[in-house]
């Protein structure tokens, strides 16, 4: 048996060293969200195979108060992925050149988002125009 | 040298962060506030004959399939990094418990999915 008992260093809460650290990890975080309402719609499509009466019960449960709390904090989620996913974007895509400059991250940020902003409303507007 | 599988796995995350990033509140909104609350949308807009005529057309089921599979793939890999950065050092388990998991909501998605003829 060893009376060594040499001095590690915790990493607990390392990430709140640095605000840097905390922008990264509010970034990770969201997947939770984003898995959570990827399991919502997966049960909506397990329902609708299974037929009105199913599908009609996932619908109901949409209704709830609980489900209307975590889609309302989804949709925070979302939206500050959305913001950060095109945040890091010059920093995670290869270095663009136009016309032999080089695009800056402002740019890419820029473009990024109002692609977004495009999308969203896009789909907003089909969803829309489908059922009038 | 062994090959990574790192890029499939980096490469579903991409995927499924643009699709996020790009839609991704506007499907919240609807499919989860606006609709179920009566809002903006007409009350039909998500009934089950709608939506079953919209996963019963191909590009229904393409887009469906799309957004339920990369979402967790994407959500997957993050979470696996993310228990990494709060200490849990098991690389290996932690990664075929996250994977597997998208993996099997994948599969449940394609199964559901085909099976709405």
């Amino acid at each position: 048996m060893s009376n060594r008992r040499p001095y590690v260093r915790s990493m607990d809460g390392w990430w709140k060293r640095d605000p840097y650290f905390i922008r990264y990890m509010a970034r990770e975080v969201t997947a939770l969200l984003v898995a959570a309402y990827a399991v919502v719609l997966l049960a909506g499509l397990v329902r609708l195979s299974q037929g009105e009466a199913a599908f009609n019960g996932w619908l109901q449960y949409l209704k709830t108060p609980w489900m209307l709390v975590f889609h309302l904090i989804a949709l925070a989620t979302f939206v500050y992925h959305t913001w950060s996913w095109f945040k890091i974007m010059p920093k995670t895509m290869p270095i663009m050149f136009v016309g032999g400059k080089r695009v800056q991250p402002g740019t890419i940020t820029g473009t990024g988002l109002a692609a977004a902003v495009v999308a969203c409303l896009a789909v907003l507007f089909i969803v829309g125009g489908m059922h009038p | 040298m062994k090959r990574s599988n790192e890029p499939i796995f980096w490469s579903l995350f991409g995927a499924g962060g643009m699709l996020a990033a790009l839609i991704g509140p506007a499907l919240v909104f609807i499919t989860g506030i606006a609709v179920p609350h009566g809002l903006i949308f007409a009350p039909d807009t998500m009934s089950y004959a709608n939506m079953h005529a919209f996963a019963q057309n191909w590009v229904g089921k393409i887009f469906l399939f799309a957004v339920v599979a990369l979402f967790m793939w994407h959500a997957a890999h993050r979470i696996a990094i993310l228990a990494h950065d709060l200490g849990v050092h098991a690389h290996t388990a932690t990664k075929v418990v996250c994977y597997g998991l998208a993996l099997l909501g994948t599969l449940v998605a394609a199964y559901a999915l085909l099976g709405i003829a």
